[in-house]
């Protein structure tokens, strides 16, 4: 099962753009390349990009390109793609939340207190869960009320999250200086693996779905006489899914096995890219950022789209935050600090969201962070410093934004803005 | 046409502090009737359509919709009754294709209350065939590669999908080339020819001897004249516009005209 194909492949301008009057495999292909050159780059950057990085890594040291390190990666992007979802949907507003890599340190460390074997009020897994990610909710809330009803810029309430939320990290550590997690659950989330069997059959499941969705939506087009995707291309869209998540599995069974978090992964991506692209409420979002007046006038409550949009990046953060801390199996007063952040938006940006707004999906957390982390990881097996990782990381993100902004270009020369 | 008016104004004042916007406009117009609304600028022409719109509220004066009277509190209460707006920034979103726009708002859902993308796009082809757009390649495409006369017929057809009955354009062909004016203005005739009661507003006074039945002249806040276009020159309107009697000298005291 795998996530780098999306339900319903959709253009980076909107979503769930449908092919005009495709008939053949050769029409698609063709209608791809112009668009292509029309500065419609889809995910061939961020593919380009990954072959780049591959090469590059395991030329300097043929342990990156080995089973036990890819299942690292795995479970090292995790955190910052779960982050990076929520932070799409705030991206999405031409907004911007700078307090989400605290929020994720806030509920981690609320995760771990609540988990406190002290016997009294220790709770299990499944409520400490919800309580936290209900805390990312409602500090979402309170950006979100405080941004739309205050006008207050989200910079600005989240520049102030940031501070705060460290400042509450720190409150609620105290003098423990580091809590370790024992959770058995929490920390399976990061740290177990499915058995090979389930993972085949898991991806088997997976690849089923997404053909039935395609072939139900094909067959819904086809009845009402609108113009619908060759069957052949259709094929090629399960068999690339079926391709891609066989060879995840394989290899990720060749070392310990799929990660528990991969499918949590999977499970998200699914949720919100069907939240964004087949409801009224993911219509409204991208309404907003492209034309808030538009959208007030077509009668959206946007402050109301606004604010469900900083409580799903701050839930979103929440859950991010338990990822990290049972990744770690501990939590301290470091929580959400150094990277975590920065990563989580760069993850976004560098997979194909606009930081202005109205254009983006949520494939492109899950791809930016694989980007991100590959070099992260790359240049930790290489043995670098933390100072070279940012220097790296940093020109990445430029490059990435570079490339948004030259294809910005052609698709306005093109009429395509 | 129709004897009946669908969309009567009467005596309708509107102030915003010391300015008196509206002063006692009496304006109407007829299914099928496609009526122009002139003025220089600065008559009331924007503050007349607002005040329709629901947009502003009236503070005198009353609005008959189909004859009876109406209360508009907002762009909702005129939508519930028919009337559409499109305002000349038109109000579309860049990132969202031609069915996205027309159903911003107004989405249609299917089962598990998902968007129906399918009943949705085959209606807004309906839509714009039965306004005989045929210039739009794909409705599928993003709407920031439409040209200034595409997008027009887009927010033109957003605007009538909704069994509206009133249908006022503000300044359709103030950014058009010529042959970009021309397709929208054949949209004009054509959705006057369907029934619908359309009121064009427009500084253009070639276009509107060219569509329109009727023109209602506002000159500072107040309606000065309605001429049938068939009866009068471009000479005489634009006479009216710049120099039509005034029931009320603005900057006089209404008591030292009374």
């Amino acid at each position: 099962m795998s996530t780098q194909v999306p339900p319903v492949e959709a253009s980076p301008a909107a979503p769930s753009t449908v092919a005009p009057a495709g008939d053949s495999v050769g029409d698609a292909a063709r209608r791809w390349w112009a668009g292509i050159r029309a500065g419609d780059l889809g995910i061939l950057p961020i593919i380009i990009g990954l072959l780049v990085i591959v090469v590059v890594f395991q030329s300097q040291n043929d342990r990156f390109l080995t089973s036990g390190n890819f299942v690292n990666l795995i479970v090292q992007l995790a955190a910052t793609a779960v982050i990076a979802m929520g932070v799409v949907f705030v991206l999405l507003l031409g907004e911007i939340d700078l307090s989400v890599g605290y929020v994720a340190g806030v509920a981690g460390v609320a995760t771990a207190l609540m988990l406190l074997p002290d016997g009294s009020n220790e709770l299990s897994a499944g409520p400490a869960i919800v309580i936290a990610i209900a805390i990312g909710a409602s500090i979402g809330l309170l950006h979100g009320l405080l941004i739309t009803k205050l006008g207050i810029p989200s910079f600005v309430v989240t520049l102030a999250g940031l501070l705060g939320w460290n400042g509450v990290v720190l409150l609620l550590i105290g003098t423990r200086g580091t809590v370790t997690i024992q959770n058995d659950t929490i920390i399976g989330v990061a740290n177990d693996f499915l058995s090979d069997g389930i993972a085949w059959l898991v991806l088997l499941l997976g690849i089923a779905l997404y053909a039935g969705v395609l072939l139900s939506g094909r067959r819904a087009r086809a009845k009402a006489a609108l113009p619908a995707e060759p069957i052949a291309l259709l094929v090629l869209r399960v068999a690339a899914l079926a391709a891609i998540g066989a060879a995840v599995v394989a290899v990720a069974n060749d070392d310990r096995g799929v990660p528990y978090v991969f499918l949590l992964l999977t499970g998200l991506f699914i949720l919100w890219t069907y939240v964004l692209n087949r409801t009224t409420f993911g219509r409204h979002v991208y309404a907003v950022g492209g034309n808030a007046e538009a959208a007030r006038r077509a009668g959206i409550n946007v402050d109301r789209v606004k604010i469900a949009c900083f409580m799903i990046a701050s839930s979103m953060a929440a859950l991010g935050g338990i990822v990290l801390a049972s990744r770690l199996r501990s939590v301290d007063t470091n929580a959400g600090s150094g990277s975590i952040l920065l990563y989580s938006i760069a993850a976004a940006v560098i997979g194909g969201t606009s930081l202005f707004g109205g254009r983006g999906n949520i494939r492109s957390a899950i791809l930016g962070a694989m980007v991100i982390m590959s070099i992260d990881n790359g240049l930790g097996l290489l043995g670098l410093s933390s100072g070279t990782k940012f220097v790296v990381t940093g020109l990445v993100l430029l490059a990435a934004v570079a490339v948004d902004s030259i294809s910005r270009r052609g698709r306005e020369n093109a009429g395509r803005a | 046409m129709s004897t009946h008016p669908i969309l009567e104004l009467r005596g309708v004042s509107k102030r915003f502090g010391a300015v008196q916007a509206l002063y006692q406009v009496d304006f109407k117009v007829h299914p099928g009737e496609v009526m122009a609304l002139v003025g220089d600028n600065g008559a009331g022409k924007s503050t007349l359509i607002k005040c329709v719109a629901g947009i502003y509220p009236i503070d005198a004066g009353e609005v008959l919709f189909d004859g009876n009277p109406v209360q508009v509190h907002g762009p909702k209460d005129a939508a519930a009754l028919g009337i559409e707006v499109v305002y000349q920034d038109l109000a579309l979103a860049d990132n969202l294709d031609v069915v996205q726009n027309m159903f911003l708002g107004r989405e249609q859902l299917g089962s598990l209350r998902r968007l129906d993308e399918v009943s949705m796009e085959r209606r807004a082809k309906e839509t714009l065939d039965s306004l005989s757009v045929t210039t739009i390649r794909s409705v599928r495409q993003t709407v920031a590669g439409l040209s200034g006369g595409q997008r027009q017929s887009v927010a033109v057809a957003k605007a009538v999908m909704w069994n509206s009955k009133v249908v006022i354009l503000d300044e359709p062909t103030a950014a058009l080339g010529v042959a970009q004016t021309r397709q929208v203005l054949d949209l004009v005739k054509r959705l006057g020819q369907q029934g619908l009661a359309v009121v064009l507003v427009s500084h253009n006074l070639h276009d509107i001897f060219e569509v329109a039945d009727s023109i209602t002249v506002l000159r500072l806040g107040q309606s000065i004249a309605e001429h049938r276009t068939a009866e009068v020159t471009q000479t005489q309107v634009v006479e009216s516009i710049t120099a039509g009697k005034l029931s009320k000298v603005p900057g006089l005291a209404e008591e030292v005209v009374a």
